[in-house]
C-alpha cells in the first residue's frame, strides 16, 4: 500500500489548480483517455475521408484495386457532377480535340471533359437540387424552431387543460414510422397540389421536426428561473416583450442546439423527397442517389456530390459549435 | 405613494389552502411586514398584489380602487424577489434602467441616465454598473435588486425576504440602509420577513401569518408585549418566551413539574393554562423569592443566557452582559409580576 504522501502532489494543492496537473497518475489517465477519444474519431472519420478523396480521383482511380491512397488529383468529378454533358463521336470530337490542342483558349471544366469525349452543354441541374434543399431545410428549420418556441413556452409557464396528454401526443408523432403515412400523404399532396411543391415539403418536414422543437425548447426554458419574466412583468413589460427580451437571451444556446438539429433532419431527409418530388422542389439527397442509374456508376460525381451536400452541415454546426456543446450536454449535469 | 388594502383575499393551490381570508391594510407611507414561518402564505400575497398570481376571492384595493383585473404591468408596483430577480444577460446598468424603459414609461435616455446614477450612488454600487449580474456577491445583487425597485416612483414596493439569503454581517447593514431609504422617501413598502429581529427593527406595523391566516396585526410593541396567541409569543422574542403548564387553586398559581407558586393576580383565570415570562424577565437576584440550579450559560458577549432548573421544568433567563454565575450553581432569582402572559390550553391569550 502506498500512502497518500508518496503518490500525491508534491506542491501544495490550492484553488483552482486540478488533481490532474499535479497528479501524475491522474494525468496519465487523462492522456489516456484523449488518445481513445481521438482514435474512436478517426474511426468514426474514414468513410468522410474515402469519400472525400473519391471526389478527386479520375474515373480509372477510383474504380482500382487495392484502393489508391496517393493519385493525381483531377476534377473530373466535380465536372460530372456539375455539369450537364454530350457525348462526342467521330469527326466533331476530332475537330474539338484538334482545335484545342491548337491553343483556342477554353476553360478547365471544358478541357476534362474533352478528355472523356465530352462536351458541356451547360450546367446541371444538382446546383438547383443544392439549392433546393437549401431553401426547403431552412424554411422548415426557421418555421419549426419558430412555432416549437412559442409552444414551449406556452406548455411551460401556463396552465393549459390536457397538458400532459397534448405533450404526449406531440411526441407520439414521433413513434410513427415514416413509411406508414408514405401513400396517404403521397395522395393527399397529389390531390392538394402540394407536390413537387417547395412549400409542401417545407410543411412536412415543419410537420416532422415541431415535435422535437418543443420537446427540446420546452426543456430548455423550463430550466430558465419564471422570477426573470415576473420582475420585467411588474417592470412594466407585457408578457410578450418579456419573453423577447428576457426569455429568448437565455434561451439562445436551447434555440441554437434545436436549429441545428431540425436543419440536420430536413436536410438530410431522404424518402419522403424522394416519394413527393419530382423536379421543381427535388432536393439533394434524392437527386445524389438518382446518378448511380445514368449510364454507369460515376463514384466520383457521387462523392463530389455528398461532399458538397456536407458542406451546409459543417458550416451551421461550426458556427454554433459553442452552444451545441452546452445543448447536447444539458440535462447531464445536474446544478 | 399609495395605500393598499387586501379584503377577504383567499387563494387555493390544488390540496393546499395558502390564503384564508386575508384582510389588512397597509396606509400611504407606512412600513408594514408580513411575519410567518415558512410556507406560510407570505410570498403568495405578494404575488396576488402584485398581479402574478389571481387570487380565488377577496378584493385588492390601491387608493380605495380595485385593481384585480389589472395586469402586472398596470398596477405599478415594483417587486424585490426573494432570488433570482437580475437578468443574467445584462448589465448592472442595464438591470437599473429596465423598469424605465418600459414602453409604458417612455422615459428620455438622458433621464435614464441621470437616474441610474443616483440610484447607484445612493446604494453604492456605482462601480459596478458595468458589470455582468453573474460576477456579483449575494450583497451586491440584492443592493441592485432593490435600485431596480427604487428606480422609479412606484406605488408600493414589495419586498419578499430580500436580506434573508445574505450573511449576518450584511444582512444587518441592509436592513439599516433599507429603512433609511423607506423613511427618507415616504414609501408604502410590504416587507416579508420570517426574521422576528427584521420585523419588529423595521415595521410600523406587523401582520403575523400563519397557514394563510392572519393571526395578529398590530405595531412591534403590540406583537411583542401582547401577542393574541402561543404562536405569535414563541414567534417573535429570543430567546424564546418560556411557557410553563400552569394550575390554579384558588389564589395560587403553580407551575407543573416544579416547586414554583405565584399569586393569582386575577381569579378570572381558568384552573389550568400556559404560563408565559419572556426571559428578560427572569432576573437572577439574591433576594430573588424563586430558587433553582444554573444548568446551561450561553454568553452572547452584550448578554447572557441563562437556563434554570427548576423541578422538571428550565426556565431561560436573559440578563445583560457576562454572568458570574456558574453551571451547577443554585441560583435566587424573581420574576416581574405585571409582565406575565397567560394563554388558554387552545393557545389563545387570556385578557386580564
Ligand atoms: N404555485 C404553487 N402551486 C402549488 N402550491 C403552491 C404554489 N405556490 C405556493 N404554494 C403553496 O402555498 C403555501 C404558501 O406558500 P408561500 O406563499 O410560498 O409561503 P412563504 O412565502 O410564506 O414561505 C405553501 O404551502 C406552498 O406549498
Ligand atoms: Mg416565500
Amino acid at each position: 500500500m502506498t500512502s497518500f504522501a508518496e503518490t500525491g502532489p508534491r506542491t501544495a494543492v490550492t484553488e483552482g489548480i486540478r488533481v490532474d496537473k499535479v497528479n501524475p497518475r491522474a494525468r496519465l489517465l487523462k492522456n489516456i483517455r484523449a488518445v481513445v477519444v481521438i482514435i474512436l474519431a478517426l474511426v468514426g472519420l474514414i468513410p468522410v475521408f474515402a469519400m472525400g478523396i473519391t471526389a478527386f480521383k479520375s474515373r480509372a482511380d477510383v474504380v482500382a484495386v487495392p484502393p489508391k491512397l496517393l493519385f493525381e488529383p483531377t476534377l473530373e468529378g466535380f465536372v460530372f457532377l456539375l455539369t450537364d454533358r454530350s457525348q462526342l463521336r467521330g469527326t466533331t470530337l476530332a475537330e474539338a480535340q484538334e482545335n484545342a490542342e491548337g491553343g483556342e483558349p477554353i476553360g478547365i471544366f471544358d478541357r476534362i471533359a474533352l478528355q472523356n469525349g465530352q462536351r458541356i452543354n451547360g450546367p446541371s441541374d444538382f446546383i438547383l437540387r443544392l439549392r433546393n434543399s437549401l431553401i426547403i431545410a431552412g424554411g422548415s428549420t426557421l418555421l419549426s424552431v419558430t412555432l416549437g418556441l412559442f409552444a414551449a413556452y406556452a406548455f411551460s409557464r401556463f396552465e393549459i387543460p390536457g397538458k400532459d396528454d397534448l405533450l404526449f401526443f406531440i411526441l407520439s408523432t414521433r413513434m410513427l414510422p415514416a413509411v406508414v403515412v408514405a401513400v396517404p400523404l403521397f395522395l393527399m399532396y397529389r390531390q392538394l397540389g402540394l407536390h413537387d411543391t417547395h412549400f409542401g415539403m417545407i410543411l412536412l418536414y415543419t410537420v416532422f421536426n415541431l415535435s422535437l422543437t418543443v420537446w427540446l425548447l420546452k426543456g430548455f426554458i423550463d430550466e430558465i428561473p419564471r422570477e426573470y419574466e415576473e420582475a420585467a412583468l411588474v417592470d412594466g413589460y407585457t408578457r410578450l416583450q418579456a419573453f423577447f427580451k428576457i426569455v429568448l437571451p437565455q434561451a439562445a444556446t436551447g434555440v441554437a442546439a434545436t436549429t441545428v438539429f431540425s436543419f440536420i433532419f430536413a436536410w438530410n431527409e431522404y424518402a419522403f423527397a424522394l416519394m413527393l418530388t419530382s423536379n421543381n422542389a427535388r432536393t439533394a439527397p434524392p437527386a445524389i442517389a438518382t446518378m448511380l442509374g445514368r449510364g454507369g456508376i460515376e463514384w466520383s460525381a457521387i462523392a463530389a456530390g455528398t461532399l458538397a451536400f456536407l458542406i451546409p452541415v459543417i458550416f451551421i454546426t461550426f458556427a454554433l459549435r459553442k452552444h451545441l456543446l452546452r445543448g447536447v450536454t444539458f440535462g447531464a449535469v445536474r446544478q | 405613494m399609495s395605500n393598499v388594502t387586501l379584503q377577504h383575499v383567499t387563494k387555493r393551490f390544488p390540496g393546499v389552502v395558502a390564503l384564508q381570508d386575508v384582510s389588512f391594510a397597509i396606509d400611504d407611507g407606512e412600513f408594514f411586514v408580513l411575519l410567518g414561518p415558512t410556507g406560510a402564505g407570505k410570498t403568495t400575497t405578494l404575488r396576488i398584489i402584485a398581479g402574478l398570481e389571481r387570487h380565488d376571492g377577496g378584493t385588492i384595493l390601491f387608493d380605495d380602487e380595485p385593481v384585480d383585473d389589472y395586469a402586472p404591468a398596470d398596477r405599478d408596483v415594483a417587486f424585490v424577489f426573494q432570488q433570482y430577480s437580475l437578468y443574467p444577460t445584462m448589465s448592472v446598468f442595464d438591470n437599473l434602467a429596465f423598469p424605465l424603459r418600459s414602453p409604458l414609461r417612455r422615459v428620455p435616455v438622458e433621464q435614464i441616465r441621470t437616474r441610474v446614477r443616483d440610484t447607484a450612488d445612493k446604494l453604492r454600487i456605482t462601480h459596478l454598473l458595468d458589470r455582468k449580474t453573474a460576477h456579483l456577491s449575494g450583497g451586491e445583487m440584492q443592493r441592485v435588486s432593490i435600485g431596480r425597485a427604487i428606480i422609479r416612483d412606484p406605488r408600493v414596493f414589495l419586498m419578499d425576504e430580500p436580506l434573508s439569503n445574505l450573511d449576518a454581517k450584511l444582512r444587518e447593514a441592509l436592513r439599516v440602509e433599507l429603512q433609511h431609504l423607506q423613511k427618507t422617501q415616504a414609501s408604502t413598502t410590504l416587507f416579508v420577513t420570517h426574521d422576528q429581529i427584521e420585523a419588529l427593527t423595521m415595521a410600523d406595523r406587523i401582520a403575523v401569518l400563519d397557514e394563510g391566516c392572519v393571526v395578529q396585526m398590530g405595531t412591534p410593541d403590540d406583537i411583542y408585549d401582547r401577542p393574541t396567541t402561543t404562536f405569535v409569543a414563541r414567534l417573535v422574542g429570543t430567546p424564546r418566551i418560556n411557557l410553563l403548564d400552569t394550575a390554579r387553586e384558588n389564589g395560587v398559581l403553580t407551575v407543573k413539574g416544579s416547586s414554583m407558586e405565584l399569586r393569582a393576580l386575577s381569579q378570572e383565570l381558568p384552573a389550568s393554562f400556559l404560563l408565559g415570562i419572556r426571559p428578560e424577565d427572569v432576573t437572577p437576584d439574591s433576594e430573588g423569592e424563586f430558587a433553582g440550579r444554573v444548568a446551561l450559560i450561553e454568553p452572547l458577549g452584550v448578554e447572557t443566557i441563562l437556563h434554570v432548573e427548576i423541578g422538571d421544568q428550565t426556565l431561560l433567563s436573559l440578563v445583560p452582559g457576562m454572568t458570574p454565575l456558574r453551571t451547577g450553581e443554585n441560583v435566587r432569582f424573581s420574576i416581574v409580576p405585571d409582565r406575565l402572559h397567560y394563554f388558554d390550553n387552545d393557545g389563545h391569550r387570556i385578557q386580564l
